[in-house]
């Protein structure tokens, strides 16, 4: 039990360190690094790797947004093995539902309540 | 060939000046006693950014023409310009104002080609009273030309912040005693290939010294006849590369030469590389070197406003950030050559 | 002065970019944002009906509203100023990217501003996200149709 907060810190740290090599060697924009780790996450559930990881590593890979892309796929996966092609696109939403619809959610409810400032 | 070079015989002065800044600027800014009038709320206790920046300039304005006691009906021109989309802060200020108005684009380098266009004016006897000047809001460029406020992206130590604050001066024939237009330098369009929008001093540098270069040798001066050239919004970045390419073009010392941007915020280093804005030069210039101007520290003075000219579509596009820069010299000597 | 010879000059002088220091500031911020996350899913397989698997959904979803209230009161800037990649990539940064956008739009009405812009900075993430799900998907359900691997 406690060597899972442990991992979890770990893998999520050294997924944020790939992310800032990205932005200052390779000198991405913020939105491109972002792409990249997710297309990273859906190709990595392709090949049968991303849920080992969150098997070891808890919300050090689920919390990072790699798990997004992850998701995505493997809905998708999900649902091509029940009913063949047509669930590549069926299936997508449904494990990822969480995050979109919080992110709209939360971001209408943040906009009525507050007011962009200039601090620095 | 003139090649952007200006002489202006009858030497049209500044009669009075008026700067505004906000609740940041008052509370950081090295220049907060000398601006007239700052802000406890960012937008003026307006409904959005862009009114407030309205305002910003509106209350320049207002206080330049109650120094000299002018009403606005005695004013011929109004030029001036931000870096809003279609410049409606600039646009809106005029409307109520209602002054003949000039709308005048040249980014950061705004307060000097305003002015610049202010003096041919008045020099032709084409105007007996103008009023010229530029403003900047944080909020409201930050929003157009990178990310929301709220928005969490790591600034490296070249980005610089855009300062919300206006100024505007009362520009009239000339009077002894006051500080008067001798000359300017119109400046060309220069592209280094810098592609950086977070590095705006790299892209800005050369277009200042390329500028720096046509006003010494158009008007046959060194650098020693001034009490001080001072740029726009460099940052301390841009200025190093700025100092820097002085060297390398001949120039014997930097001693004398200031940057707005690098000073306006003094040392802190929450604002990375400096001050910038259309509103940084056009505060700094008509409160602390305007002021030198009039106690006599400054006798003569280089004012070089910077700009970049570029859109958040052209970086989009992969283009690199083309520069301007536009130079006034302003002397307390009756005299324009000697 | 040539482009080339100036971009030299510029290089040598721009400050360089603190690459370690900013690695180690992500890991340290990515990394706790992570635990914070893990202990959130504790909470709720331990005092729901969440399992380790099925725990993610609602810790995400809480991470987000965590996000919107750090970003509301512009606080997640500066942690991202400190942590860079440690704050923009765990999905914390997605809502801030969402909340900030929608915050910011207000001033445009909540149809045309805070509808029409909420994704500026997040829409690409969900674009590219989508669409490799969909080809990786589409290979691999294609290549067990074959034989070639399996589900």
């Amino acid at each position: 039990m406690i060597s899972i907060y442990i991992t979890s810190f770990i893998v999520g740290g050294l997924i944020c360190v790939i992310g800032q090599l990205l932005m200052d060697v390779a000198k991405l924009t913020p939105a491109h690094t972002l792409c990249s780790l997710v297309v990273a996450g859906s190709i990595l559930d392709g090949f049968g790797l991303y849920e080992p990881l969150i098997d070891f590593a808890g919300a050090g890979a689920t919390i990072p947004i790699t798990s997004f892309g992850n998701a995505l796929t493997h809905g998708a996966l999900a649902e091509a093995e029940k009913h063949g092609l047509i669930g590549v696109v069926t299936g997508m939403f449904e494990v990822t539902s969480s995050g979109i619809s919080a992110a709209i959610i939360f971001g209408l409810i943040g906009a009525l309540l507050f007011t962009s400032k200039g601090n620095v | 060939m003139k090649n952007g070079v200006l002489t202006f015989s009858s030497m049209p002065s500044l009669y009075s000046t008026g700067v505004t800044a906000g609740p940041l600027e008052k509370k950081k800014s090295v220049f907060a006693e000398q601006f007239d009038k700052a802000y406890e709320d960012e937008r003026c206790d307006l409904s959005t950014n862009e009114h407030g920046h309205k305002q910003l300039m509106y209350d320049a304005v207002m206080i330049a023409l109650s120094k000299e006691k002018k009403t606005i009906d005695k004013i011929d021109f109004f030029l001036t310009g931000d870096l809003v989309n279609q410049m409606t802060p600039s646009n809106f200020t005029a409307h109520e104002l209602g002054i003949p108005y000039i709308g005048m684009f040249a980014a950061c380098a705004t307060s000097v080609s305003s002015m610049i266009t202010a003096a041919l004016l008045a020099d032709a006897e084409q105007a007996r009273w103008l009023i010229a000047g530029s403003s900047s809001q944080h909020n409201a460029i930050e929003r157009q030309f990178r990310y929301p406020l709220a928005y969490g992206s790591q600034k490296g130590a070249t980005a610089q912040w855009t300062v919300t604050a206006a100024g505007a001066v009362l520009i009239g024939q000339h009077k002894e005693g006051n500080p008067s237009i001798c000359c300017a330098t119109v400046g060309k369009v220069v592209d280094m290939g810098m592609t950086d929008p977070l590095n705006m001093g790299a892209a800005m540098a050369p277009a200042a010294m390329e500028t720096l270069s046509c006003h010494l040798k158009g008007h046959k001066k060194t650098i020693d006849d001034y009490d001080t050239i001072i740029t726009g919004d460099l940052g301390s970045n841009g200025f190093k590369i700025f100092k820097a390419l002085a060297n390398e073009n001949g120039l014997s010392h930097t001693k004398n030469f200031r940057d707005a941007g690098e000073e306006f915020y003094g040392n802190d280093p929450s604002f990375n590389a400096g001050a910038s804005g259309s509103g940084c030069s056009a505060a700094v210039f008509l409160s602390d070197v305007y002021n030198k101007l009039q106690k006599r520290e400054y006798k003569r003075v280089l004012l070089i406003a910077t700009g970049a000219l570029l859109s958040p579509l052209t970086y989009q596009q992969g283009d690199s950030i083309p520069c301007i820069a536009h130079a006034i010299e302003v002397t307390m000597d009756g005299v324009s050559v000697y | 002065m040539e482009q080339e010879k100036y971009a030299h000059l510029e290089k040598e002088l721009s400050p360089k970019t603190p690459i370690l220091k900013n690695v180690i500031k992500a890991f340290l911020v990515g990394g706790s944002i992570c635990l914070t996350g893990q202990c959130i899913a504790l909470f709720y397989i331990t005092y729901f009906d969440f399992t380790e698997r099925t725990a993610s959904n609602p810790t995400v979803a809480t991470m987000i509203f965590i996000s919107m209230l750090l970003t509301g009161f512009g606080l997640y800037k500066k942690i991202s100023q400190f942590g860079g990649a440690g704050a923009s990539v765990p999905i914390t940064g997605f809502g801030n990217a969402v909340v900030s956008s929608a915050i910011e739009h207000k001033s445009e009405g909540y149809v045309l501003g805070v509808g029409g812009n909420m994704f500026k900075l997040a829409g690409s993430v969900i674009l590219f996200g989508v669409f490799s799900a969909f080809i990786v998907a589409l290979i691999k359900t294609i290549l067990v149709k074959f034989g070639v691997v399996s589900w």
